[in-house]
Order: C-alpha cells, then structure tokens, then sequence
C-alpha cells in the first residue's frame, strides 16, 4: 500500500481513492529504520483514510506525534499497512477528475488516453 | 542475436511481448549485463550507507534492475510500459511494487517521494516517436521534469542508456538540464566501442555535488599485469596518430594492436602483413 500512497493522478490527482475488490497479503521482512523515515514522507491522513475505506482491520491515531513514533507496536503496524498489504484486483480513483486507473494482478494502470495529455 | 536498434522495430511495449519478454528474462547474457549495470547504476546513485531507501526503477522491465536494489536492502517501485515484462517480474516474484505506464506522459508519483531514481537501458525508448501525437523532445521533457518533482531534495537519478547518435546525447541531457537537473554524463570505457557504457547522472538540487568519474580500466585486459606496457603502448599511439598514412603497413600493424588491446582475437603480425594483394580475377 505504500506505492498507493505515492501514486497520483495526471494533474494534482492526489489522494487516489483506493476500491479494492481482492487484498492479498504477504510477509515482508521488518526494517524498523526504514519505517520511520518513510513516515515523515507518506501522507498519513490519506493512507489513513484508505485504511478505513477499504475496512483493513488495523486502527490507526488520528494524528501521529512524535512521540508515536517510537513506538514499536505503532511502526509494526504501519509496517503492516505499507508492505505487507497488496491489492491484487481493483481500482484507484482520481479526486480530480474521477478518472478510473484499474488495477489488475497488483498492477496499476496508469496507462493515459491521447485525450488525456496535457 | 536480436537486432541492434530495437527501438526501431516498434515502441516497447509492442517489442516487449509476451514471447520476447519471456527470452529477454533467461538469457544468461542479458542477465548479466543488466544485473552489472544495475550494479554501477547503483553506486553512482550514491546512497547513504546502511539506510534502506526507497528508490524508483524507471523501465523496470521484467525487475532484473529491481532484484539488484532488493539484495542491497532497498524498498522500490517500478514503472514500465509493457504488461508482458511485468508479468514476467511478478512471475519471478520480485519484491518491488509494480506500476505499467508510460514514461513519456509524466511520472504519476507524489512530490519528493524517492531517495533516488534508476534506469537501466531505457531512456532510448524514449526518443522515438511511436505514434503520431508524439513528440519525443516534448515526452523527454515532461519525464525529466515530473521526475525531478517525484524526486526527494538532494536525491540522484542514474540513467544508463544506449544513445543511437551524439545528438541523441545532446538531446537527452538539454530536457535534463531544462527540467531543472544539475549533473551530466559518466562514461565508462569511452575508449571502447565493446565496453563503453553512458550514464546520464542526473541531481536534484540539494547541495552542489561532484560528478563521478567513469571507469578507464582497459577491458579484456585482465591477463596482462604489467601497468607499464600498457603506457608504453600508449606513448608510441600519441607519437604516431595523425602521421600514419591510412592503409600504410605502419598503419595496418598500429590497428592490429589496437583491437588486441581491446582482447580482440587478431592473426600474429608477419612478413605477409600489409602484403599487396593480386587483383581478383
């Protein structure tokens, strides 16, 4: 779900509406360093709320502080959302222009019409 | 042995099929050049030590690039236009995570998302127009500059490729330029037509940093120990060039040495070298 995170439409296109039809997971060795550096560059309100849309069974705080951080539970968890959650077959939806970019065996499509370049 | 050029035989994601995608990812050969390029792409990349980093694979095809990031401990995401060779890297069961695209049309990712960005034999691709709405200088801008968006402060983008002429070079580093990236080539074994290999080594702001320099080893040399015949090679070269008539015996045994230097197979110099042929019948 990281790269979900990172993704974004053709303009601003950001956050991108995560419709999963299939999750998978797989397990992903733990680098706690790499957690916590990677949470200062992930939106965490839109990952958030792309936990919450598609019903992961994981809380997450509504703000992370820094003390928060540290905490080891905290990054496991995030380890598990960022790395270990896959979506294999559904769709990610653009804010903007509510442009569908399907996503078929883990793999966006982010494949743009003639039309649709600037 | 596959054409030269393949980008003149159609875009990628046409070329790349599900049957070439498939001899592309066993051939041995193939494996390892890549597997080496990804390699040096990598330490050009410069990237703190022990810190695993988050890096994206520009035209990570069937993920043989990838794999190398993986072994050194990195998280990575790769974007590339054909479905066959990505089916082809989840098949393999790479750890990256896969996105099909066109690199032409911008790169879809969030600003400062990367520590860095690699791409290995590529950007090529890139300067042919596919279809009739393409305009390759546009395309190479748009990528140079989205990349440099998507890319975090002070992060590198290395990017080996095969360049068809100078101006292709020429054209590739002034969208580079224009987008905002400070940097420039690094060319490995100029000398060499076999070995040499271009990395465009690209910055994205940050600090003002040092262009690495590309290796000069002689290649295929490995057998030869000592330094000093070599430099003595070399001195009778600068001594002669620029005076030997062309097709000269001097001139023909000079070039003998020169492809065995390059660890070219060549026939022992003899009384017959440089001997006037009898005109065919």
């Amino acid at each position: 779900m990281l790269t979900s995170n990172i993704l974004k439409g053709v303009k601003k296109g950001f956050p991108l509406k995560i419709n999963a039809v299939k999750i998978e997971n797989v397990s992903v060795d733990y680098n706690p360093d790499f957690i916590t550096r990677i949470l200062q560059r992930i939106e965490y309100d839109a990952l958030r709320g792309a936990v919450i849309d598609l019903g992961l069974n994981e809380s997450l705080p509504e703000t992370i502080s820094e003390t928060i951080q540290q905490d080891e539970t905290f990054l496991k968890t995030m380890h598990k959302i960022l790395l270990e959650y896959e979506i294999e077959e559904g769709e990610l939806i653009c804010p903007e222009t509510g442009r569908k970019f399907p996503i078929s065996k883990g793999i966006p499509n982010m494949l743009l019409q003639e039309t649709e370049i600037s | 042995m596959a054409s030269k050029r393949p980008e003149h035989q159609g875009p990628p994601d046409i070329f790349y099929n599900e049957e070439e995608a498939r001899k592309y990812s066993q051939n041995t050969h193939i494996i390892d050049v890549q597997t080496k390029l990804s390699e040096r792409a990598i330490e050009l990349l410069n990237l703190p030590d022990e810190e695993s980093c988050l890096v994206l694979d520009v035209g990570c095809g069937s993920g043989l690039s990838g794999e190398v990031l993986t072994d050194l401990g990195h998280q990575w995401v790769g974007l590339d236009i054909s479905s066959s060779m990505l089916d082809v890297a989840q098949e393999r069961e790479v750890e990256g995570d896969l996105v099909l695209g066109d690199i032409g049309y911008g790169m879809p990712f969030r600003a400062g998302a990367f520590d860095g960005a690699i791409s290995i034999s590529a950007l090529q691709w890139l300067c042919q127009a596919d279809k009739n709405y393409h305009n390759p200088i546009k395309r190479l801008y748009k990528f140079f500059s989205t990349l440099y968006s998507c890319l975090a402060r002070g992060a590198r983008a290395v990017l080996q490729f095969y360049p068809e002429t100078p101006n292709q070079v020429d054209m590739i580093t002034q969208q580079a330029m224009k987008a905002g990236f400070t940097g420039g080539l690094v060319v490995d074994y100029p000398n060499s037509t076999r070995a040499k290999k271009m990395f465009l080594c690209l910055f994205a702001g940050g600090q003002v940093q040092e262009l690495p320099t590309g290796l000069t080893g002689e290649e295929g040399n490995e057998g030869v120990r000592t330094q000093a015949r070599y430099d003595t090679e070399r001195q009778r070269y600068r001594h002669h060039r620029g005076k030997s008539l062309k097709k000269s015996r001097t001139w023909i045994l000079e070039k003998k040495d020169r492809w065995r230097n390059k660890g070219r197979d060549v026939r022992p110099d003899s009384k017959y070298t440089a001997r006037r042929r009898p005109k065919p019948f």
